[in-house]
């Protein structure tokens, strides 16, 4: 009972900070100096048509880059603490019922049509919302999806290891040569800037949003993995 | 006025996430209720970069790029919570592979069950 009126208390008490800031806040009338900055410099200068992902890849491209790395600690971590108890027993105690037809079939035609639209985000992040998280998710989820039609489908670690590290490699040397090519670390410029609003265009941003894309959809296919082989105890 | 009521759905969501997290005892409740109070807090910082009457940050040609700094909204809460989305999967994963070796050691969800922090 005394739990029940402390918890209470606790949240009309954050209830009421809350309130004081919503009625309290005015929204900007004018971009503030940051934004108005990558406002006006990105066409010029990245030749991105989508301001988030300049900002994300270019701009703040190394946070990215530590991002992309919490997520790759993410996915070990997973791996490590999941994989202590697999090695015992291989068979399932429980027998799976059958997957539906409807879900078999359909994982059939929609599994490469995910693929081909995640690879379509990740590579058109520069021009359309979208990006390389975004496209790793979804093509996350076409694992997800032959998991959901077959719980018992073993994918090849080393193969998710290999496309997650690779592609990492490659993001990181695409960062090294912008310094040496261009203005700095991750400067997308080392490429032509090209046409605004194509889509071989803003310098090596597809090229970098394409690696990111493997790469989160590596972890998070891997995380996905290793939830899934807890099934079988 | 958009802004305001995204912003308050936001601190909603945040309370009912809190609530739920402080008065569940089964922690996959504890953490779907985590999931809710985080995209609360996503939900407010993308309403803190909306301004009123303008448009998204993509420059097309709806948008051209010399007037961008008058047409379009805040692009920077955005970047943050797309940086915010990602952690937070592998937070929510964290979450859920150590609860699965928490049951495995004691067989239960019940967080009165894991005693050793407890004080």
């Amino acid at each position: 009972m005394i739990k029940r009126f402390t918890l209470m208390l606790l949240l009309a008490g954050l209830g009421a900070i809350f309130a004081g800031l919503i009625q309290n806040y005015v929204a900007d009338e004018e971009l503030n100096l940051t934004a108005a900055y990558y406002a006006a410099h990105t066409a010029e200068d990245i030749g991105a048509a989508n301001i988030v992902t300049a900002i994300i890849v270019t701009y703040r491209g190394l946070d990215t880059l530590g991002e992309v790395t919490v997520l790759f600690l993410t996915a070990a971590i997973i791996g490590l603490v999941l994989s202590q108890g697999n090695r015992q027993q291989q068979q399932p105690q429980r027998k799976l019922p059958p997957a539906g037809e409807l879900l078999v079939t359909g994982t059939r035609l929609l599994l490469p049509l995910i693929l081909l639209f995640g690879a379509y985000v990740f590579t058109h992040g520069h021009l359309t919302p979208g990006g390389g998280f975004q496209g790793g998710a979804i093509i996350a989820s076409a694992m997800l999806l032959l998991l959901l039609s077959n719980p018992m489908k073993r994918f090849s670690h080393r193969l998710i290891t290999v496309v997650e590290s690779a592609s990492g490699l490659a993001f990181v040397i695409i960062g090294l040569l912008g310094i040496a090519w261009a203005g700095g670390f991750l400067d997308n410029r080392i490429l032509p800037i090209g046409t605004f609003g194509e889509l071989f265009s803003a310098g090596a941003i597809p090229i970098i949003y394409a690696f990111v894309g493997l790469k989160v959809g590596a972890e998070f296919s891997s995380m996905l993995v290793s939830l899934s082989e807890t099934e079988d105890l | 006025m958009l802004a305001t009521i995204a912003m308050t759905t936001g601190f909603l969501l945040i309370l009912i996430g809190l609530y739920g997290a402080l008065s569940n005892r089964n922690i996959l409740r504890m953490i779907v209720a985590f999931t809710v109070a985080n995209t609360g807090v996503n939900l407010v910082l993308v309403a803190v970069g909306y301004m009123n009457g303008r448009t998204a940050p993509i420059l097309n040609d709806a948008v051209a790029a010399g007037e961008a700094i008058s047409r379009i909204i805040d692009p920077v809460p955005q970047a943050l919570v797309l940086t915010a989305i990602v952690i937070g999967v592998g937070i929510t994963a964290l979450m859920l592979a150590y609860t699965y070796k928490l049951y495995q050691t004691r067989g239960s969800l019940d967080i009165a069950k894991h005693t050793e922090l407890k004080w």
